[in-house]
């Protein structure tokens, strides 16, 4: 049942994503990405476990470290950047993604990664995650969702499911929540995956293939808050209720999960919409093959749309989506070498000088 | 020193020979002349391009686009006209005019809305064609004001500029309306004549303009070229006049016409360069800054990103990205831009990185005025932020200062490592001058050396890397940018401790880094602030900064002329102000602040100085007058005298 994904190791800093990317002089470990001070998340984060994930998947990419930098926003997960032992910056509420652009499109030579929270990317950042994914900028998106806002102590987040009691609703939330990888297939973003904090391998697996991804890479990581949220996500943890609530994607492989893989998911001939059947050999041969490179976005929405906001029932983890579209960085580089083609290399003095003059002489 | 003016380049002189007017010419020292029509007759389009032939033909000018903010506001009212005010002399002058001596009137708006501001005595060309019953009405004209003797105190030329336009054009192809959409050229033509103005550079202009439409180009130039000749062969005008260029206005060198904006633009490239680092500008578009983005975004060619973002907080905050990437970052935008950027700002504060902040201002509060000036964001660059975020604001004194200001801006910000605010505002964005082009060897060298290696020694002896380790004269922390190996560092908004840059919530350190920042930015080397008292014995300073640097010396040398002592200083420094400036202030009985605030700037000075500082102000969304200024510094200079002088405004 807890298969990884079929994905082929690639070769360390082969990524094309990281051609640009200088690679390491000597093998790392995962000592290597540890930063020199104490961790402060609370005892039991989730984010303990995503912490160590990447501490431990980044030797895997061979990268110097000097040229990698962990940018984000303000939010528990957010004091990320500070682990690492790269370069790094802890921003403002929000604004993680239009920083970090501003590097990645300026900086081709570094790997860029974005953490940032549920409330951090979907609410008060909403508009920056939403034009960094249409632009497709060379940057690694970790959206760690707690549906909860821990930092400010409990308050109701745009995930958080209708009817959340709070210490800001404490008759029950009356907004209904975004399901952040149907956002962000919505926004155009050409790599989406989800996976979950205690899952290291499947995690790891997710990572990797959004390493290799060019362009704007979105990774949903379902966190537990065991202050504010606890067990928010137990139904896909639980092994007796994970098996019937999880679909695990794996790209070429038909899309069946639960006890013996009995459940299936196919196409409603009538609507089109998907839905979950009982596979049995009459209709065995109608469940989906996931196909994360579909040009169209229609089915990995679709996909996204399965799962149940209040149980969890039918959600998807690994990769939905995963297409190539030209990468925003690489196109304006492309534009400063081709002006140069054009009109030679910039000559202030002419520049200055424009076309119309005239000489005061003495 | 005998100087002259010789002709400009010649690269266009093949097109269209020049003209010279056959009928009596008078001389004239100095013209203001107002354009203004509906903001869809292409006033401002021909007010570019008479500004451009005035500079070419060397005299020196000052202009005032006055625009409203709607793209094609309703036609034939009030609210709709636009204008574009030039004054050009045979000597120096620092302002657009106080009032214009002609007045081109495209429509009866454009009469209403500007025969308030004509001296007795002044010429109006009136678009006759324009006058009819129903466009009248519209803005309130009972009678025809070219018939009711409202006018009698001008000298009134009625042309029916449509008809004739339309008439010139009859052997092209175009429809009516067509044609009729060339009579600016037309009115062009018209003055150009009127003044002798170079007619070569508009043909060629036309030519370029229209080239993928080559019929239009030319039927563009007939409209012009029609006009020169209604000029010449009209009963209507019996003179026309000469304003010799200003030979002796200004040091030898090489000079073009350069708008503010446009100054601004080429002095971040040049900033660029002399430091050599790429530029990168992050900006939403918004008026009036918006033209310093479309200007960039031409040059990338000298390794100019410029990235328009989703919003205001996106455009600074990927500029600050680039910065921390090690890029001469840059923002461009207005008040309403600014508010939403000083989070982003504050934080640039905190983590100490270079930004040019570049607030082009705009009358407020709120959506305000956007395509009027206004002083009024100075305060807001001084303090509009949360807790104690000191910034240094340098502000350009005229359009063509707005290049050396890039630079300085530029300057402190790569020295000190701080963002930098840099106060331009509408008035200088739009108008134009005469600027003489720099030699490059004389740019300053902006040059910066980053952090290469581990710059302290841990407790064991081991080297460390600690970005918040300063520089013991400028206070500047390192600046080391992501791909120095060995340079690892996390920085962020949270407060951190004095030097390793870690996390830091103790009390003392908070107020220690608190007061540093502060003096960091307090140290910040600025010029001494020079004081113009040729007599030496004023007993009034009238200081200002920024764009009212024209009017102000306008002012002054009405009040000198007419007899009077005054000294004028314009601060060029906001933040931190000129050493000197306290002992400045201190000379002086009376100090006069003029601002198109509500005294911003003389709030500052009181609160810094105790000096009473006497403020004069006004929020029009247009410039001061000179004359208004005068007397406002020195009531009891102002005789009657002075008004019979040339005064040189």
């Amino acid at each position: 049942m807890s298969e990884a994904p079929a994905v082929e190791h690639p070769a360390p800093g082969g990524l094309p994503a990281l051609s640009l990317v200088p690679k390491a002089d000597a093998k790392q470990s995962m000592k290597d990405f540890k930063s020199d001070q104490e961790v402060r998340w609370c005892p039991g984060c989730g984010d303990y476990a995503i912490l160590a994930a990447v501490q431990s998947f980044m030797p895997e990419l061979g990268l110097a470290r000097e040229n990698v930098v962990f940018v984000s926003g303000i939010g528990c997960s957010s004091r990320f950047p500070y682990y690492m032992n790269t370069y790094g910056m802890h921003s403002i509420h929000g604004r993680a993604p239009a920083i970090a652009t501003g590097l990645a499109a300026s900086r081709r030579d570094l790997s860029v990664w974005v953490v940032t929270g549920d409330g951090d990317a979907l609410s008060i950042g909403g508009n920056h995650l939403i034009h960094a994914l249409r632009r497709n900028v060379n940057l690694k998106i970790l959206l760690f969702n707690n549906r909860i806002y821990g930092l400010t102590k409990g308050q109701y987040s745009p995930t958080s499911e209708v009817g959340k009691i709070t210490k800001s609703t404490p008759m029950g939330s009356l907004d209904a929540p975004f399901n952040p990888v149907s956002l962000a297939i919505g926004a155009e973003a050409s790599f989406v995956a989800r996976t979950i904090d205690s899952d290291r391998k499947h995690l790891t697996a997710v990572l990797r293939e959004a390493a290799a991804h060019s362009g704007t890479a979105l990774v949903e990581i379902y966190q537990n808050c065991n202050i504010f949220n606890d067990g928010a996500f137990d139904a896909l943890k639980d092994q007796a209720t994970a098996e019937e609530a999880l679909i695990r994607l794996e790209h070429g492989r038909p899309i069946r999960f639960g006890a013996g893989a009995a459940k299936g998911v196919v196409r409603d001939q009538a609507t089109g919409d998907l839905k979950v059947i009982d596979v049995t050999p009459a209709n065995e041969h109608e469940v989906l093959v996931h196909d994360a490179h579909a040009a169209s976005p229609t089915t990995a929405f679709a996909l996204s749309r399965l799962a149940d906001p209040d149980t969890l029932h039918h959600t998807p983890i690994g990769v939905l989506r995963s297409v190539e579209r030209p990468v925003y960085d690489t196109q304006m580089s492309d534009q400063l070498e081709a002006a140069v083609e054009q009109h030679g290399k910039g000559d202030l003095a002419a520049l200055l000088t424009g076309s119309d003059t005239w000489t005061v002489v003495g | 020193m005998t100087s002259q003016v010789s002709s400009p380049a010649t690269e266009h002189r093949v097109l269209g020979e020049q003209r010279k007017p056959a009928k009596e010419t008078r001389q004239l020292d100095r013209v203001i002349i107002r354009f203004a029509g509906d903001s869809g007759d292409g006033m401002q389009l021909t007010g570019d391009r008479f500004t451009s032939e005035t500079a070419s033909f060397g005299n020196d000018l000052s202009t005032l686009p006055n625009f409203p903010a709607e793209i094609r506001a309703p036609a034939g009212t009030l609210p709709g006209v636009s204008s574009f005010q030039l004054h050009f002399a045979d000597h120096d002058i620092l302002t657009p005019g106080d009032a214009p001596d002609v007045l081109v009137a495209m429509n009866p708006a454009a009469l209403k809305a500007n025969t308030g501001d004509l001296p007795r005595g002044a010429e109006i060309i009136v678009n006759t064609d324009e006058f009819t019953k129903r466009a009248m009405a519209k803005v309130g004209y009972a009678v025809s004001p070219l018939e009711d003797g409202s006018l009698d105190a001008y000298a009134v030329h009625p042309v029916p500029l449509t008809t004739l336009t339309v008439e010139a054009l009859k052997e092209f192809e175009l429809s009516r309306k067509e044609a009729e959409r060339s009579k600016n050229m037309f009115a062009l033509g018209l003055l150009s004549w009127l003044y002798h103005r170079p007619t070569e550079g508009t043909e060629a202009f036309l030519r370029k303009k229209f080239a993928k439409k080559p019929q239009l180009a030319e039927a563009n130039v007939a409209a012009f070229r029609a006009g020169w000749n209604f000029g010449e062969t009209t009963e209507d005008f019996a003179v026309s006049y000469e304003v010799a260029p200003a030979s002796h206005a200004f040091p030898t060198g090489l000079y073009r016409n350069i708008s503010g904006n446009l100054a601004l633009s080429y002095g971040l490239v040049a900033a660029s360069k002399q430091a050599d680092l790429p530029l990168f500008l992050g900006s939403y578009p918004i008026t009036p800054a918006s033209d310093i983005l479309h200007e960039l975004s031409k040059h990338k060619n000298f390794g100019v990103r410029t990235f328009q973002a989703e919003d205001e907080i996106a455009g600074i905050g990927a500029a600050l990205g680039a910065a921390f990437g090690g890029a001469l970052a840059v923002t461009t935008t207005s008040g309403p831009g600014v508010a939403l950027k000083s989070e982003t700002i504050g934080l640039a504060v905190s983590l100490e990185l270079p930004l040019l902040v570049i607030d082009i201002q705009r009358g407020g509060p709120s959506t305000g005025l956007p395509t009027k000036t206004e002083q009024a964001d100075l305060l807001q660059a001084m303090y509009g932020r949360n807790g104690e975020a000191p910034v240094p604001i340098v502000a350009p004194s005229t359009p063509a200062d707005c290049f050396d200001a890039a630079l300085e801006a530029a300057r402190i910000a790569l020295a000190y490592r701080t963002p930098v605010f840099l106060l331009s505002d509408g008035y200088l964005a739009n108008g134009s001058e005469p600027w003489r082009i720099p030699e490059i060897d004389d740019l300053p060298d902006l040059r910066v050396q980053f952090a290469t290696a581990p710059n302290h020694e841990g407790p064991s002896g081991e080297r460390e890397f600690w970005p918040y380790l300063r520089d013991p004269e400028t206070l500047a922390r390192p600046w080391a940018v992501p791909g120095t190996p060995g340079l690892e560092h996390r920085i962020g908004g949270i407060e951190k401790q004095d030097g390793t840059g870690n996390i830091s919530y103790d009390p003392a350190n908070h107020d220690f880094m608190v007061r540093t920042r502060q003096a960091k930015i307090d140290g910040i080397t600025v010029p001494d602030l020079a004081v113009d008292d040729p007599s030496g014995e004023a007993r009034t300073l009238v200081i200002g900064w920024g764009s009212t640097y024209g009017p102000i010396t306008a002012a002054v040398r009405r009040i000198r002329g007419a007899g009077g002592a005054v000294a004028q200083a314009h601060l060029r420094h906001l933040n931190p102000f000129p050493r000197n400036l306290g002992d400045v202030l201190g000379r002086y009985e009376k100090v006069v602040v003029p601002e198109m605030n509500l005294g911003q700037l003389a709030h500052l000075l009181r609160a810094k100085y105790l000096v009473d500082a006497r403020s004069y102000t006004q929020v029009t969304g247009l410039p001061f007058k000179a004359e208004q200024l005068a007397d406002a510094i020195s009531p009891d200079l102002i005789v009657g005298a002075i008004q019979e002088e040339s005064a040189d405004v």
